[in-house]
């Protein structure tokens, strides 16, 4: 168990000396949200129909961006083999660092929404709806991309295929985390999408990281 | 050393069907009749559904387009199911035939449900007026065609194949484990968007002529798939083979 600890404060420390990832994951996240008033036309009320769509379609490309790093450094440098014969299970290991993975990826997202809800002008009620159902589907999206990076972790071109892999699967976090937020729900239907996408995301999360030791340990020999 | 290889066939059932030149020999046998007897099917089943069944007495002969539109809709999920059988069999038991299964399934399944959802929206087009709706069944069938074509990119991505195939395991399976949830939420989320939708689900109550012509030809298609699947099969062996041979050829060049 002192392992778990460990090496969620090792990614985290990691994470904060190499520099600024998180940062341009952040900018990317705000960026998306940018060019869409662009795109569509800077209609006040078109862009708050839209508002919960774009946040999560944003929210889930800055996602799959930072995949790639999940296990890639440590493949490449060897930690991912010291891993696999450690004592703790492999398993056990992964899920630190999908939490770590969650802490730097999905929570610096939830920290910039403001900024998101304030450009795409959203009301502050719904603003909160679109943090809590971020805050419930995100360990969804990190737990399929950690499947992801886990499969395509001995490829070159990893990079490029995981995302196409993970999408499809990724759908329903889509549905049931907008139509948490979506203006035209009623309250009740609100609150059942915001239940399936937690329960979606604790099956998720019990999930990959078996499936990624699965994967790994199998991608070794 | 030629392509093809008969062992030695000792062992038990099992284990002779595991050894990829075993099932050359016995696989061999089974094309040539398999192909004819799914002519022949076909042949019943295209005069099933082109003459000997009933005009629907609301959609005319568009009726016509179900029969080629569910076998390929079944055969979308069945082939799937087998997917996943054969990846339990990569990874339980290593079975090498159960690698080659698998990536010999992967494009077909991928046409099947590309065929599916072609021939939906041309049934669609006449019936409910367009060629495509965000419609619960459709969307979930259309994740399937993303996921399939996304276990083929996987397949293609690795040089080497036996490495691949536990890793594309893998993947179906948690694919396996997604698509139920991915279907259900797809039904959920058109439910909420469109009440009482296009999808008549047993609104129509099937004649027993267009049952038999609709019957013949799930049969013709699924024995259809069962000799490509053999087919294809059979070329996975030789080439995984001949690069066998080839990198042994290349060793032995000074």
């Amino acid at each position: 168990m002192s392992g778990f600890v460990a090496l969620i404060g090792r990614d985290l420390r990691l994470a904060w000396r190499s520099g600024s990832d998180a940062l341009t994951l952040v900018l990317f996240f705000v960026m998306v949200g940018v060019i869409v008033p662009f795109a569509v036309g800077p209609d006040p009320v078109l862009l708050k129909t839209l508002a919960p769509g774009i946040v999560w379609i944003a929210a889930f490309l800055a996602m799959l961006l930072g995949l790639d790093r999940l296990f890639r450094d440590d493949f490449d440098d060897g930690t991912l083999m010291a891993m696999q014969h450690a004592e703790a299970p492999l398993a056990l290991l992964i899920a630190a660092k999908v939490i770590a993975h969650w802490l730097l990826s999905a929570l610096p997202l939830l920290i910039a929404s403001p900024v998101l809800a304030m450009l795409l002008a959203m009301d502050v009620s719904t603003f909160l709806r679109t943090v809590l159902s971020l805050l419930l589907g995100t360990p969804a999206l990190t737990a399929l991309g950690t499947i992801g990076g886990a499969v395509t972790v001995s490829l070159r071109r990893g990079g490029l295929i995981a995302p196409v892999l993970i999408l499809p699967l990724a759908v329903p976090v889509l549905i049931f985390g907008v139509s948490a937020i979506a203006p035209a729900m009623s309250v009740n239907s609100a609150t059942t999408a915001l239940l399936l996408l937690g329960a979606l995301s604790l099956f998720l999360l019990v999930l990959a990281p078996f499936a990624a030791a699965l994967a790994l340990t199998v991608s070794e020999d | 050393m030629s392509v093809e290889t008969a062992p030695p066939s000792t062992g038990n059932w099992f284990s002779r069907l595991a050894h990829p030149g075993q099932f050359m020999v016995w696989s061999g046998k089974f094309v040539w009749p398999l192909a004819i007897l799914t002519t022949i099917v076909f042949g019943f089943g295209l005069w099933f559904s082109l003459f000997a069944s009933p005009e629907d007495y609301q959609m005319g002969d568009t009726v016509r387009i179900m029969y080629v539109h569910v076998p390929n809709a079944w055969l979308s999920q069945a082939v799937y199911g087998l997917m996943a059988v054969s990846a339990l069999g990569t990874l339980v038991w290593r079975h090498p035939m159960a690698d080659v299964s698998m990536k010999a399934a992967a494009p077909l399944g991928a046409v099947f449900t590309a065929l599916a959802l072609y021939t939906g929206s041309l049934w669609g087009r006449p019936t409910w007026g367009t060629f495509w709706e965000w419609d619960g069944r459709m969307t979930s069938t259309l994740v399937m065609l993303l996921i399939y074509l996304g276990i083929i990119a996987l397949w293609r991505a690795f040089d080497d194949q036996l490495r691949a195939a536990r890793i594309v395991a893998v993947f179906t399976l948690v694919g396996a484990i997604n698509v139920p949830i991915v279907k259900f939420s797809v039904d959920w989320w058109g439910g909420l968007h469109q009440p009482s939708s296009v999808l008549r689900s047993g609104g129509v109550s099937i004649a027993p002529a267009m049952l038999t012509a609709l019957l013949t030809m799930v049969v013709a298609f699924t024995l259809l798939f069962i000799t490509l699947q053999l087919v294809r099969m059979r070329s996975e062996v030789r080439n995984r083979r001949i690069a066998g041979l080839k990198a042994r050829a290349a060793r032995s060049v000074r």
